[in-house]
């Protein structure tokens, strides 16, 4: 009896600390807020992850030569066509540094891709998002925080579709 | 933080890596601990690789019930390889529902089956406080301490450290008192041991889930079944019959 007593009055005590504790840095792990970045796509035109504030966004890191990343494209480029008109943005990141823009476009060409595919020449977004292995997926919700963290792939249209349904169903 | 182990060409995820690591223990531990209490090592044996199985097809069904359109566009979604699309709930309800039918039918003695079963509890709840350690996941609450961990750019509670120890703790004292007592008693012990740490630890969270009036969830839990399981060591005590021997299993 005395150690459940003590247990409820610890819980309660702890329950004022959680209600404070909600600011966070940006870092790469579900319900933080993401790295914000701004890289050039594929006709040179800078796009930054603040542009899609209030959408739903899929970045995707990638390379051309990444098995499980090209199995994964035609599914990423399946749920973008579906549900881009309910909020849904894919950024697919290429890992320039480890990569070649000629591989990157012709790669994006064949399989007729048309969410925005970016550059990271500079390894930026690999670093700050601390890419450690490829693909990476990151769902980061309207508010700009990440929802679900996805290492490896190739990543299922379903899971794709069941991590940005209660997402989107959010509204704008 | 170490989320995967470059082997050559593999990458591997270290949290599921060590998770398998602490099945593998645990079942082993379960086996031993079977022989000494007289049980059908196989049996026993069997029944926990059913849970484990059985838990496993139904976390991936119960996520993919609660995303029933996702799954009717691609079915094949239902044997992806991604780790992110289980329902734990789901998957504790069948996995122990599947063991309990099991042990029902190979009619084996309740409250021995959990004893042995006891170890491979305190194994699991290691190893998933290592995984933790290793993905970054159940990250502590920021806090300046000597013995503070850098986690997602803060110094924080190294909780995944605490829980290890937790473990370790409960685990030492199923050791030292949970195989002598009363038939059920180590499960109830470390049940009881893992739930009280949890109440405790989960308050130097800072990834805590929360109801409403910012209770935290996973405290709630863990006294509740504090709780149930200090109720059921003080009836399965009580109902001992007087001056009988250590080990009586109904």
């Amino acid at each position: 009896m005395v150690t459940l007593l003590v247990g409820a009055l610890w819980t309660s005590a702890s329950r004022e600390v959680a209600a404070g504790d909600v600011a966070r840095m940006p870092s790469p792990h579900a319900g933080f807020p993401a790295p914000a970045f701004a890289l050039e796509d594929l006709s040179g035109e800078t796009v930054s992850l603040a542009d899609y504030r209030g959408q739903v966004v899929i970045v995707n890191l990638w390379a051309s030569w990444c098995g499980p990343c090209r199995a994964e494209m035609p599914a990423l480029q399946s749920v973008y066509e579906s549900l881009s008109a309910e909020g849904l943005v894919v950024l697919a990141v290429n890992s320039t540094a480890q990569d070649t823009e000629a591989a990157a476009r012709a790669f994006v060409t064949e399989h007729a891709l048309t969410f925005p595919v970016l550059l990271d020449r500079e390894d930026s977004v690999s670093q700050a998002y601390r890419l450690r292995s490829l693909p990476s997926t990151f769902i980061v919700d309207r508010q700009g925080v990440i929802d679900s963290v996805l290492i490896g792939g190739p990543l299922a249209e379903a899971v794709l579709r069941s991590k940005v349904a209660d997402l989107l169903a959010e509204g704008p | 933080m170490l989320p995967t182990l470059q082997l050559g060409p593999l990458a591997l995820p270290t949290g599921p890596f060590t998770l398998l690591l602490g099945v593998w223990l645990g079942l082993w531990l379960t086996e031993r601990e079977a022989d000494r209490l007289g049980l059908n090592r196989d049996h026993v044996s069997a029944l926990a690789m059913t849970g484990l199985l059985a838990g496993l097809v139904g976390a991936r069904l119960g996520y993919a019930l609660a995303h029933l359109d996702a799954y009717l566009a691609d079915p094949l979604g239902l044997i992806s390889n991604n780790l992110a699309t289980f329902s734990l709930p789901a998957g504790l309800l069948i996995g122990v529902g599947a063991a309990w039918l099991y042990g029902r039918r190979q009619r084996l003695p309740l409250r021995a089956t959990l004893d042995a079963l006891a170890p491979a509890l305190g194994a699991l709840s290691g190893a998933l406080a290592l995984a933790q350690l290793a993905s970054g996941d159940g990250f502590g609450a920021p806090a300046r301490l000597p013995w503070s961990l850098y986690l997602w750019d803060e110094w924080r509670h190294p909780t995944q450290v605490y829980a290890l120890l937790a473990a370790l703790i409960v685990f030492g004292a199923w050791w030292r008192w949970g195989r002598s007592a009363f038939a059920g008693f180590g499960f109830l012990l470390v049940v009881a041991g893992t739930a009280a740490a949890t109440v405790f630890i989960e308050a130097y969270r800072g990834d805590s889930a929360l109801l409403a009036g910012g209770w935290r969830t996973a405290q709630v839990l863990g006294l509740l079944v504090l709780g149930a399981s200090l109720i059921l060591i003080k009836r399965w005590h009580d109902a001992l019959p007087p001056a009988d021997g250590v080990r009586v299993d109904r």
